[in-house]
């Protein structure tokens, strides 16, 4: 009894105090929404086997995750879109040196509403329909209905890949944005609510968030290549066009109790919930 | 020991009195600090005048017309439909409503003052959207008329307490001299309490348009944000504030962007510390 109330008092002075913290016991998490869910359950498997770790994870967005990184807040950051070259720079600057870690692989689904009768789209029409050129679904083969743009806010990591790969597709001196009427949706769960109740509606998101409520759009980098959904052996197979890889960020090489976790997130077990979440494992 | 004392605890309420201004004086000061920097790339018109919200690309494009225009609507049919609801309600409270009523009426208003703005957000998200989209037959529910709805239940608490007291400091006199003279109640009302009270229902409609401004959570849920040049209140709009608060987090510190958002923290600021002075001289404005 007392033993449980001294592991009680320890555990909560880990969270409440930074200072704590700092003593290798826990580790911050932050970043990416996309990967929230996954390294939940990470951090829950983790500390089942190691009950005297603690690890807490927010989300918050890619951005927001390597700022927290650099400026000091935490010692995770998780984000599914490359380091940009300035926060390189800015975290330099600040005495941080951003570690990379490829720890899994995610899908980008475009969805619809169920009802909607188009269900195929290449990339082509997919760039020209955010940018705005297409925006009825009557030029796509579907009901004489305005199409309604879905994105997410900019601090989403999903939100820059979408840019970079799908209306830009990897060119990067294109200048391709974002039509201004895409509405800009402050989470995934936001904007797959939107799409259930909306049948002019299409966005994107992870994998992970698609439901029946939600129709996933077939997509072929171009007219002659043929159409893929967007599951799992697809992604591993690299047929589905519009996949990225998810990073993890450590301030430089883990050491201690961060690289005890990195170490478990890359480990079979780890590998294992990848797949369980909904996401692409880099290690078959 | 007296004296000394009283001296002592005089100074230290002047202290207190003093802190407020010099925080504010602290807080604009920052802002002009880290906003100023914004304009060594980009010039003043430009930035408040171009069409143009790419914070993110490469070259950054910060223009924020669209996200003043989008203030502006949401703000305006707030307004609109809070300004006749509010002074109504006051009216009724003030010289209308039985005591008993009046007292009921009071402590639900406060009520929904003390709502928090993301719950009234989340409310508006699952029942207004959907029937905005349904009802003006949309494509998308989340349009600047969803914002100014649930933002007008956010700025009635202030219109209604203070027009309130505004005519209810009216002197007596002014009724009962209307009345004697044959007046009815509601010629009264009209005639001589409303423009009595005046300057009092336009501090009061100021100070909820300045609340209806800065607001930020309950328009960052229902009004798509979506930064393009709206011209109706269905369209979807993104407001200066919700910019802010969505893109804080990932501006890198020190960057164009970063100070582009600071800049929008000036302008919000100029915004509401023009209409607070304006209700400022309303109040004190004797007729």
């Amino acid at each position: 009894m007392f033993k449980k109330w001294i592991v009680l008092i320890l555990l909560s002075a880990s969270i409440l105090s930074p200072s704590f913290a700092k003593d290798g016991n826990s580790i911050q998490i932050k970043g990416s929404d996309t990967m929230v869910n996954l390294s939940q359950a990470w951090a829950e498997k983790f500390m089942e086997k190691n009950p005297n770790n603690f690890i807490a994870v927010t989300g918050g967005g890619s951005g927001t995750g390597i700022s927290s990184l650099i400026s000091g807040t935490c010692d995770i950051s998780n984000s599914s879109r490359d380091i940009k070259e300035k926060e390189v720079v800015l975290a330099k600057k600040r005495g941080v040196n951003p570690y990379e870690i490829k720890v899994g692989l995610d899908g980008l689904a475009v969805v619809v509403h169920p009802s909607n009768p188009v269900s195929k789209l290449t990339l082509q029409q997919l760039a020209d329909i955010f940018t705005g050129k297409i925006s009825n679904w009557k030029e796509l083969g579907g009901k004489d209905q305005k199409i309604v743009l879905l994105s997410r806010e900019v601090n989403s990591g999903t939100h820059v890949y979408f840019k970079e790969h799908v209306l830009r597709k990897g060119d990067p001196n294109s200048r391709e944005e974002f039509a201004p009427e895409a509405l800009m949706l402050p989470s995934s769960q936001a904007l797959a609510d939107e799409v259930s109740g909306n049948s002019g509606a299409i966005g994107y998101y992870g994998m992970g968030y698609i439901s029946p409520k939600q129709k996933p759009i077939s997509v072929a980098k171009n007219e002659k290549s043929p159409y893929i959904s967007p599951k799992i052996e697809n992604v591993i197979s690299g047929k589905y066009p519009i996949s990225r890889p998810l990073f993890t960020y450590t301030n430089g090489t883990p050491t201690g109790l961060v690289k005890k976790f990195v170490d478990f997130m890359l480990s079979k077990e780890g590998q294992e919930i990848v797949l369980k979440t909904d996401f692409v494992p880099i290690k078959k | 020991m007296r004296k000394y004392k009283e001296f002592v605890i005089e100074k230290l309420i002047l202290l207190c009195g003093l802190a407020s201004i010099f925080f504010v004086l602290l807080i604009f000061l920052f802002l002009l600090k880290e906003g100023i920097s914004l304009f060594s790339t980009i010039t003043l018109k430009r930035f408040l005048f171009g069409k143009n919200w790419y914070p993110i690309s490469d070259p950054a494009e910060l223009e924020i017309l669209p996200l003043i225009l989008g203030s502006f609507w949401v703000t305006l049919g707030a307004a609109i439909i809070s300004i006749p609801i509010g002074v109504g309600c006051a009216i009724y409270i003030a010289e209308v409503a039985h005591p008993k009523l009046k007292e009921i009426l009071k402590t639900g208003i406060e009520l929904l003052a003390a709502i928090p703005s993301v719950v009234l957000g989340f409310i508006g998200m699952v029942t207004l959207v959907p029937w905005v989209k349904e009802v003006f037959n949309l494509p998308t529910g989340l349009t600047a008329l969803s914002g100014s709805v649930m933002l007008a239940f956010m700025a009635m608490p202030t219109i209604v307490s203070i027009a309130e007291d505004a005519l209810y400091s009216i002197p007596k006199t002014y009724k009962e001299g209307s009345l004697a003279l044959g007046a009815t109640h509601w010629q009264t009302i009209y005639r001589v309490l409303l423009p009595a009270a005046s300057s009092g229902i336009v501090a009061a409609v100021m100070l909820g348009v300045g609340r209806v401004i800065g607001e930020t959570m309950a328009v960052m849920m229902i009004t798509g944000n979506a930064a393009l040049l709206p011209h109706s209140i269905l369209q979807p709009v993104r407001t200066l504030t919700a910019t802010i608060a969505a893109e804080m987090g990932e501006a890198v510190v020190g960057s164009e962007h970063y100070f582009a958002l600071f800049a929008i923290g000036i302008v919000l600021f100029i915004i509401s510390f023009v209409i607070n002075v304006t209700a400022d001289t309303f109040l004190h404005k004797k007729k």
